[in-house]
């Protein structure tokens, strides 16, 4: 039965409003702005058709990004040169906390906050630095806010392997940062020791 | 009661709000009370503020919009037509 064309329209209206987010989480995904812009694309056509699958009631933008994640990883990740999934180094837990904090304050200004520490490039580019398979559940958590069970139910893995793989993915992440952070000097590449005092 | 290890173990868990209510409590009133867990949560917090922020912020290419609408064949945009 097609549903009445007036839920349709409203339907159309209300996934309408997620579209930047959308957009941006596709970037991610294909770190490309054309494949994110068909990426988007092929989404809503998929919603519209699927709208009758759709719970009148039930989480619309979680819907859309589950749509979103089927389609980059059935289609896009196909499409897309075949990238070898490398497995991550080990990093050390409180990788960035324990070099950051452990520099004095006074090396930063005053006012600096990690918010102007790390350019918008540079913390998009931590993250599509990940192996997709790292990139995917911390680009769900940490800037889409799902839950360990909404991003299980995309990525189509166990909830435990959806903590571990974020743990070693936000420290993968973490160390690129200071990567970049280091490389503009704005951190010192080894916390310098305290000048000692000489009396005479 | 919670120590500093138990603490800092959960502390993903935590921020990312998946923990059972009394396990929270337990490492919330560590945090009371404990200055350095305290600042390495809070370093976490704002680390992940900062992430969202920076990776949601792209700009949508201008013919993106009219082009969903033709997905849809609905004029949103009001400017009386398709696309």
């Amino acid at each position: 039965m097609v549903p009445p064309m007036a839920d349709q329209q409203e339907f159309a209206q209300e996934a309408m409003q997620f579209a930047p987010q959308l957009y941006s989480a596709a970037v991610r995904m294909t770190r490309s702005r054309t494949d994110a812009e068909d990426l988007v694309q092929e989404t809503y056509l998929r919603a519209y058709r699927g709208y009758a699958n759709f719970t009148e009631g039930t989480n619309l933008r979680a819907w859309l990004f589950r749509i979103l994640t089927n389609t980059f990883i059935n289609s896009y990740r196909a499409k897309q040169r075949r990238v070898q999934e490398t497995d991550l180094d080990d990093v050390e837990d409180l990788y960035l906390y324990k070099r950051i904090s452990g520099i004095d304050i006074a090396s930063r200004s005053a006012e600096d906050t990690l918010f102007e520490l790390f350019t918008d490039d540079e913390v998009k580019d931590a993250l599509e630095a990940l192996p997709e398979s790292f990139r995917m559940p911390v680009l769900l958590a940490d800037v889409e806010d799902f839950s360990y069970k909404e991003i299980a139910e995309m990525l189509d893995i166990p909830i435990g392997t959806v903590m571990s793989r974020l743990h070693r993915g936000r420290k993968a992440m973490q160390k690129a940062l200071l990567d970049f952070a280091t490389e503009r000097g704005l951190l010192e590449r080894t916390p310098e020791p305290d000048h000692q005092l000489t009396d005479g | 009661m919670a120590d500093c290890n138990d603490t800092l173990r959960e502390l993903e868990t935590f921020l990312d709000d998946e923990l059972a209510v009394e396990t929270r409590a337990a490492i919330q009133s560590h945090l009371g009370g404990c200055l350095d867990c305290l600042q390495a949560f809070d370093f976490h917090a704002e680390l992940r503020m900062v992430i969202s922020a920076k990776c949601k912020n792209d700009e949508m290419p201008p013919g993106l919009l009219s082009k969903i609408e033709m997905c849809f064949g609905e004029d949103f945009d009001g400017d009386g037509k398709i696309g």
